[in-house]
């Protein structure tokens, strides 16, 4: 068995004592990252990495702390959404619908105990199925060409647009500034200096992560100033923690097929976690019919989004790895990671390094029993810490960013910039431009400006080259219907809306 | 409405300077005439082309803050822009301290916690970033020379930095 070979040299490296502890540290760090209001996973992830790259950690415990920490704050942010009401981030959104509800009920710990159970079956099943999966998609990705690669990107940033917005031209625009940005530097054939406007600063081009630091910690702070930290205090009180067999068990099948339909959702490049809870919600909602009471806080619609925004996470994984496509906004900063680590996701990636491979997705498993064990027991330290008040958690949070961003090149300029991201976060956001695009764009722009290079030179610039393999063909369709689509469908499919007091 | 035109209207224009600055993009003979410029010139076109959509079908106006908000947003804009750079000239603990501080007021406006948020914040940052994560490159504090500080200042002022 090729799988359980590949397997057992994972654990190899990431069962290693220092590195389980790596496991535990991120596991705890990421919940509490997700669990905070204001601070999703991107934005955690996105904070930690500079400041695990001056730690001075190898690749592999890089690796596995960060993943710890992502799969963590996937875990933590449904505290917030069930108890608050306030979603940490986007895909818990849905989490919120039936979640709060069913705390103001006074079954919060039920709540939290069920969800913690569904994110573990989602995460599981997910992480099985990139498993299964990766190593056979990173065979057919042999066969993309630049051309193919081209029509990849262009259809992650369509289906990103096409379905995670209510605008299709916003989102365009979006993923616009972020190509736009990511063309900013020395031009990699000439070696002249583009766009620059003659600043020298800008000659290296900007650095994803003051983008990814700029746009989602430093928005946040602004979007604190208007409310007034308000909105931050625990309504709902959470009395004795005791696990609810009876629901886990009648649920068994909701989280099944959300985990699938999750699953499926987060392997459409682009298309990510968002997409998974919300298609797993709607489906389980519609089986169930108008009798299953969904949105007044029943157990099946805590359980369905959280399954499936969990294994839109792992199934997010499958393009990110094998393709170098990242399925969702946090996988984009996931593959920040990799770059700065300097490790190329790809289908090479499987045969040249599988030791990276092998012993990210045992971490992943690993990190996986970790949440679990310090979920359910451990809620209640989680739960404190959303008490911590919005006047000390974000300052906070901008002064570990600054240090973070500092650290990378210990030059104000990155700072500046980080500020300026700042205020083009929130002023994006407010206008309803999705900012995940932009980070995208930042981050894909060179590769996906490469492919069309490489392209146009093989084909001596013929245009049509671009559309000549049956891939790419499909490729492009899928694209175009990607982004097209949804203008039709977004009549039929209305998001719910979350439920206010 | 008047908002999403505003917005169509400055990428549009912006879309319109990046597609000039793009023409003029220098180029020589390992990479020949086009190819630096092809992929560049393809955005600006598709972000004008977005503009245009946004600008005559807008989508209806956000809850925009109020005036004193706005003010408070300034502020905290102009505080992270001087902390920015000052955090080199002058070291960590005094520029976080007041920085966080200031933040901490915007946010929920009580002068003593603020304060002592900041203080907190700034001592507890410093220590745990130089010796429990090991961050060399952060400086307690620096007495710095009334030139330095001016030089650090003067990058905020258009036409006088560099």
């Amino acid at each position: 068995m090729d799988l359980l070979a590949n397997l057992a040299l994972g654990f190899s490296v990431a069962l290693s004592p220092y590195t389980l502890f790596l496991a535990v540290c991120g596991c705890f760090l990421g919940t509490i990252i997700g669990a905070l209001p204001g601070l999703g996973p991107s934005n955690g992830v996105a904070i930690l990495i500079p400041i695990t790259f001056t730690l001075g950690l190898d690749a592999t415990s890089a690796l596995v702390l960060m993943t710890s920490v992502y799969y963590g704050a996937m875990y933590g942010g449904r505290i917030s959404s069930i108890l608050l009401n306030i979603p940490g981030d986007e895909p818990a959104l849905m989490t919120t619908l039936d979640g709060y509800p069913m705390a103001k009920q006074g079954r919060a710990g039920d709540a939290l105990v069920l969800s913690g159970v569904a994110s573990f079956v989602g995460a599981l099943l997910a992480t099985i199925g990139l498993m299964l999966l990766a190593p056979t998609l990173a065979r057919v990705a042999f066969l993309f060409g630049p051309a193919e690669y081209f029509a990849l990107y262009l259809l992650a940033f369509c289906t990103l647009g096409g379905m995670a917005s209510n605008n299709q031209a916003k989102a365009a625009i979006a993923a616009c500034i972020g190509l736009g940005i990511a063309t900013i530097g020395v031009d990699s054939s000439s070696g002249l200096p583009r766009l620059t406007g003659g600043n020298l600063h800008l000659f290296d081009g900007v650095d994803f992560l003051v983008a990814i630091v700029g746009l989602f910690a430093i928005a946040e702070v602004f979007f604190f100033i208007e409310s007034h930290g308000l909105g931050s205090s625990i309504g709902v009180k959470l009395e004795k923690v005791t696990i609810p067999w009876k629901d886990i068990f009648e649920t068994k099948w909701t989280m099944l097929r959300s985990s699938g339909v999750g699953f499926i959702a987060g392997i459409l490049p682009g298309a990510g976690a968002s997409l998974g809870s919300f298609l797993a919600y709607m489906t389980e909602k519609a089986i169930a019919g108008e009798k299953g009471g969904f949105g007044t806080g029943v157990p099946k619609g805590v359980a369905a989004p959280e399954a499936g925004n969990n294994a839109a996470a792992g199934g997010a994984l499958v393009p990110m790895l094998t393709l170098g496509v990242p399925g969702s906004g946090t996988t984009a900063v996931l593959l920040a990671l990799l770059m700065t680590l300097n490790i190329t996701p790809g289908p090479t990636l499987f045969t040249e390094r599988p030791e990276v491979v092998w012993g990210l997705i045992a971490s992943l498993l690993i990190a996986n029993f970790v949440l679990l064990l310090m979920n359910v027991p451990m809620v209640k330290i989680f739960v404190k810490v959303l008490m911590v008040p919005a006047w000390i958690l974000l300052p906070g949070v901008t002064m570990i960013s600054f240090v973070g961003i500092f650290s990378l090149s210990g030059s104000f300029f990155d700072l500046l910039l980080m500020v300026a991201f700042g205020v083009l976060g929130y002023f994006l956001r407010k206008l309803d431009v999705p900012t995940v695009p932009v980070i995208l764009g930042i981050l894909l722009g060179g590769n996906m400006e490469d492919a069309l290079r490489r392209a146009m030179t093989l084909s001596d610039g013929e245009v049509s080259y671009l559309f000549s393999s049956p891939i790419a063909t499909g490729l492009w369709i899928a694209a175009i219907v990607g982004f097209v689509a949804p203008m039709f469908l977004r009549k039929i499919l209305k998001k719910p809306q979350a439920i206010t007091d | 409405m008047p908002s999403d035109r505003i917005f169509g209207l400055i990428t549009l224009i912006t879309a319109v300077a990046y597609l000039a600055a793009a023409t003029q993009i220098q180029t020589n003979m390992f990479s020949g005439e086009y190819l630096p410029k092809l992929f560049p010139l393809l955005i600006g076109g598709v972000a004008a082309v977005c503009s245009f959509v946004i600008l005559f079908k807008p989508d209806p106006d956000p809850d925009w803050p109020a005036s004193r908000t706005w003010i408070a947003m300034g502020i905290a804009v102009l505080v992270l822009a001087i902390y920015s750079v000052l955090l080199k000239p002058l070291g960590f603990l005094a520029p976080t301290a007041i920085a966080a501080g200031i933040l901490s007021f915007q946010i929920s406006p009580r002068a003593g916690p603020a304060a002592l948020a900041g203080l907190g914040l700034s001592l507890g940052l410093f220590v745990l970033f130089k010796y429990a994560l090991g961050l060399g490159n952060i400086v307690a504090y620096r007495i710095p020379t009334a030139a330095k500080l001016w030089e650090a200042i003067s990058i905020l002022i258009p036409f006088v930095g560099h």
